[in-house]
């Protein structure tokens, strides 16, 4: 390991009235990869915006070799030695440009001489290649043959050829098979070698271990611990991460009845893969999965809003053909879609037309709108939902982001759903709101409805389920009952480990992860 | 100082508001003062049903674009839809001597049959809606003058193949353009009916409820349980249907089955919807707006005949109408999104 390379102390940076980084600290010896790591929304990829220069701090220091930088923009940081490789590779490559002219693409863009010179630029582009051990790629086909692993060595190679110090790879692995990961692996440790500071995002623990020497972990927007890898446990990271946990504050009366939804062997040939389990009236079972775990779409292949399934979904115990979210409806399924504003909604719309679309033949004679009866309903989800207006006649856009909620929830009640899927429901919504939401899917179990609630916020999962599904890579990877769930658990399956037999005496040390 | 800002600010946007939900009705009344101070024969009841005619052909074609618009689709083929059926019309009667019924019916079957094909191309092989309707308007207008050869259809003209075509515009037919019922044109007749239907069907029946929903959000149209590539095609094949319509009542109207007839009027339908966005503050495609808008132009282009403007320089008059709704509707979209 070389010296110190890069220092970010007391960062801050918000966003309105939101702290988005609260004394965040980082830094970074060269040739050292150093995982950064923290659950959704600790602050993460602000951190990295901020070094990247696509956000400036408010506050708080980064140097680099000793020296002050001010990153006010991309340009300055890559000016610096600053590289990212985003998660999604397409946004950063033109796909219609040969490999060589990707990696040489900022040597283009800015100021330069006039003409390119085809030859200089394809023995560029076959050097900084061959740093990556790479050299299978060919520098004149078009980017848009590449796998997404070679887009992403691409990338990397791009960042070598301006002389990278620092090169950030944020989730790098997530769309990766374990070849790939592995080959990528490899390509990190030879950039280390040659002295670049590598800061290595990921969910994945496992592989954060067998790559990375130091691990910083963000919570709040702050710096909250760091680990020595070869001294540190799983466990220790999985608690820094989560922090305290939150109390359990929702009564559960126990009314769990018969078998209601029946789910085998689903499959959607993408992403989800030979889905099984069972959901019963009366109850809330979480499925909990980090970002990008298959969630959303197994919500939607129960709704039929899915292209091609293959498995048996049977509610109530009969057999479901689910081709278009209509058959799904009318046997009894709702969905509250994750993006609310562009799935579940008509922003431009008033919560009258809102809330009677789903079921616009109880609204109707023959044909004609009864425009009396769709405002009394308006009016009587209002009032059970507590949603904050008066006027049923004023388009969404004028609601907050929870009351908006309340709304595309508040719309299936006309029809008389079994089962209710919620798809990250309390994604943008204030705590107030929150609570009022929570305790509506524990009143629509109480009533006997089937609620599944998709969700990659433990501390919720854990709050309102009567068990709990974790979902990681479109799989159902572990069951836990109420009892038996603790943040930790959830997080290590999640993430992709396993537990080991646990000891009668000691459950804590017990949380091992084979790789 | 910031006060004093903010109130000139909110000034500002009530008089906006103001303009936009009133400024098409006002546009409308100076239009009509200003001809009636300057020509006595302008503000009459004939010269009026003489507008209303006028706008009976354009209506139904804007009605069609309308439908489209409603499902935020597009359909610039209406035009040739209605060349189409015009000369489609004329040869059932000429050359083939057909029932009247027939003749009525048949080119609704072909309007029909180019709004599938439109939804063909636009919802299942998924070329966006201005494009592919861009296309059917050459396919469409290359279809109607092969099939005529190029030449116009009239009462007994020579044929091709030589002789005289067998048979003529009967008078029931001619009755339907040029008639008159209950002191009103016929055109206008059927024109306020399909007006009043199409009004009562997008503003007041389940279907209009869908249609609109369609266009608004298709995701969360679709994620309710509608299945939006059907509502599409049945907006576009009521495109068709309407143009195909429009072409009948030209021909009637003409007592020919002139060849081009409805190439010139698509730019006035799309600017009548246009125009309609604004009527009232509506902010979206409507079938009253769409009515309205056609009366302005029909109002605006009467008007200007009276003072003697030569019809080349009509499309001047067309296209600046066309800018200035378009100009209103998307300051007001940008404003208040904005404020989203």
């Amino acid at each position: 390991m070389g010296g110190q390379l890069l220092e970010m102390q007391a960062i801050m940076k918000s966003f309105g009235p939101v702290k988005a980084l609260d004394g965040a600290a980082f830094s970074l010896e060269s040739g050292e990869i150093h995982a950064l790591l923290g659950v959704n929304g600790a602050g993460k990829s602000t951190l990295i915006k901020v070094l990247s220069g696509v956000y400036p701090q408010d506050a708080g220091t980064i140097r680099l070799n000793d020296a002050e930088l001010a990153l006010n923009s991309p340009k300055a940081a890559k000016k610096n030695g600053i590289y990212c490789v985003y998660q999604e590779v397409d946004t950063a490559l033109i796909t219609d440009l040969s490999v060589a002219e990707n990696i040489l693409l900022d040597s283009f863009a800015a100021a330069g001489p006039l003409f390119v010179s085809k030859r200089n630029i394809h023995v560029r582009a076959r050097e900084a290649l061959s740093r990556l051990q790479s050299d299978h790629i060919d520098v004149e086909q078009k980017v848009a043959q590449l796998s997404l692993a070679d887009k992403q060595l691409v990338l990397i190679a791009r960042a070598l050829v301006h002389s990278a110090k620092v090169i950030i790879f944020d989730e790098p692995t997530a769309p990766l098979s374990v070849h790939e990961a592995d080959k990528l692996f490899s390509v990190i440790r030879a950039l280390s070698s040659q002295g670049v500071g590598c800061i290595f995002i990921s969910h994945r623990l496992p592989e954060v271990f067998e790559l990375c020497s130091r691990i910083t972990v963000m919570r709040d927007g702050r710096h909250v611990a760091e680990f020595d890898t070869a001294q540190a446990e799983q466990q220790q990271v999985v608690e820094a991460m989560l922090g305290r946990a939150l109390s359990r504050e929702l009564q559960h009366v126990e009314a769990v009845q018969d078998t209601l939804l029946k789910v085998e062997g689903l499959s959607d040939g993408r992403k989800l893969k030979e889905i099984s389990f069972t959901a019963a009236s009366g109850e809330v079972v979480a499925i909990v999965g980090l970002v990008g775990a298959g969630k959303t779409e197994l919500a939607k292949a129960l709704f039929g809003a899915a292209e091609t399934i293959r498995g048996n979904v049977s509610l109530g115990g009969q057999s479901l053909r689910l081709k278009h979210p209509a058959d799904a409806i009318k046997s009894g399924i709702a969905l509250i879609p994750e993006e609310r504003r562009k799935e579940g909604l008509f922003v431009h719309e008033s919560i009258e037309t809102n809330a009677s679309f789903p079921n616009l033949r109880k609204f109707s004679g023959r044909l004609f709108m009864k425009k009396a009866e769709e405002q009394q309903f308006a009016q009587s989800i209002i009032e059970k939902l507590k949603v904050k207006t008066s006027d049923t006649k004023a388009p969404l856009t004028h609601l907050s982001g929870g009351n908006q909620q309340k709304v595309a929830i508040g719309k299936w009640m006309s029809l008389d759903s079994r089962l209710y899927l919620f798809d990250e429901p309390t994604k943008g919504v204030d705590i107030g709101a929150k609570v009022d939401i929570f305790h509506l899917i524990r009143e629509l179990a109480e009533s006997g409805k089937s609620c599944l609630y998709f969700t990659s916020e433990i501390q919720e999962a854990l709050g309102i389920s009567d068990r709990i599904l974790v979902m990681c890579d479109g799989r159902i990877v572990k069951e836990l009952t109420r009892e038996q769930a603790t943040q930790e658990r959830i997080l290590l399956y999640a993430s992709g480990g396993e537990e080991a037999v646990q000891t009668a005496h000691d459950t804590r040390k017990s949380h091992r992860i084979s790789v | 100082m910031e006060k004093k800002l903010s109130k000139q600010h909110t000034t500002q946007e009530k008089v906006i508001g103001f303009l936009y939900k009133y400024g098409a009705l006002g546009l409308l009344a100076i239009i009509i003062l200003y001809f009636s101070s300057i020509s006595s024969a302008f503000f009459s009841y004939g010269n009026f049903t003489d507008i209303l005619r006028s706008i009976s052909i354009v209506t139904l074609l804007a009605l069609g674009v309308t439908f489209t618009l409603v499902v935020d689709g597009f359909d610039l083929s209406v035009g040739s839809t209605m060349s189409l059926s015009t000369v489609f019309t004329a040869s059932l009667m000429v050359w083939y001597d057909l029932p009247l019924w027939l003749v009525l019916l048949l080119p609704l079957v072909i309007g029909v049959l180019v709004g599938l094909f439109n939804s063909f191309l636009i919802v299942i092989v998924g070329i966006p809606d201005l494009l592919a309707t861009l296309s059917m308007m050459y396919i469409v207008a290359g279809l109607h003058r092969t099939y005529t050869e190029g030449y116009s259809i009239y009462n007994y003209m020579p044929l091709t193949s030589g002789g005289t075509a067998p048979g003529e515009m009967s008078s029931a037919f001619l009755w339907i353009g040029q008639g008159y019922l209950f002191g009103l044109p016929v055109p206008v007749w059927i024109m306020l009916a399909i007006v009043s239907v199409a009004y009562v069907i997008l503003q007041h029946t389940r279907w209009g409820r869908v249609f609109y929903m369609t266009g608004g959000n298709p995701e969360a149209a679709t994620l309710s349980g509608v299945n939006v590539k059907k509502v599409k095609t049945i907006a576009y094949v009521v495109s068709g249907a309407l143009a195909s319509m429009a072409g009948i009542l030209f021909t009637a109207r003409v007592g020919s089955g002139q060849i081009d007839a409805g190439a010139p009027l698509l730019m006035e339908a799309v600017a009548a919807v246009f125009v309609g966005y604004a009527v009232l503050g509506a902010g979206k495609p409507n079938v009253l707006g769409t009515f309205f808008g056609a009366a302005v132009i029909g109002i605006l282009l009467n008007g200007l005949t009276i003072q003697n403007l030569p019809y080349y320089a009509f499309d001047i008059i067309k296209g600046g109408v066309l800018v200035a709704a378009l100009a209103v509707t998307y300051v007001y979209a940008k404003r208040r999104f904005a404020k989203t």
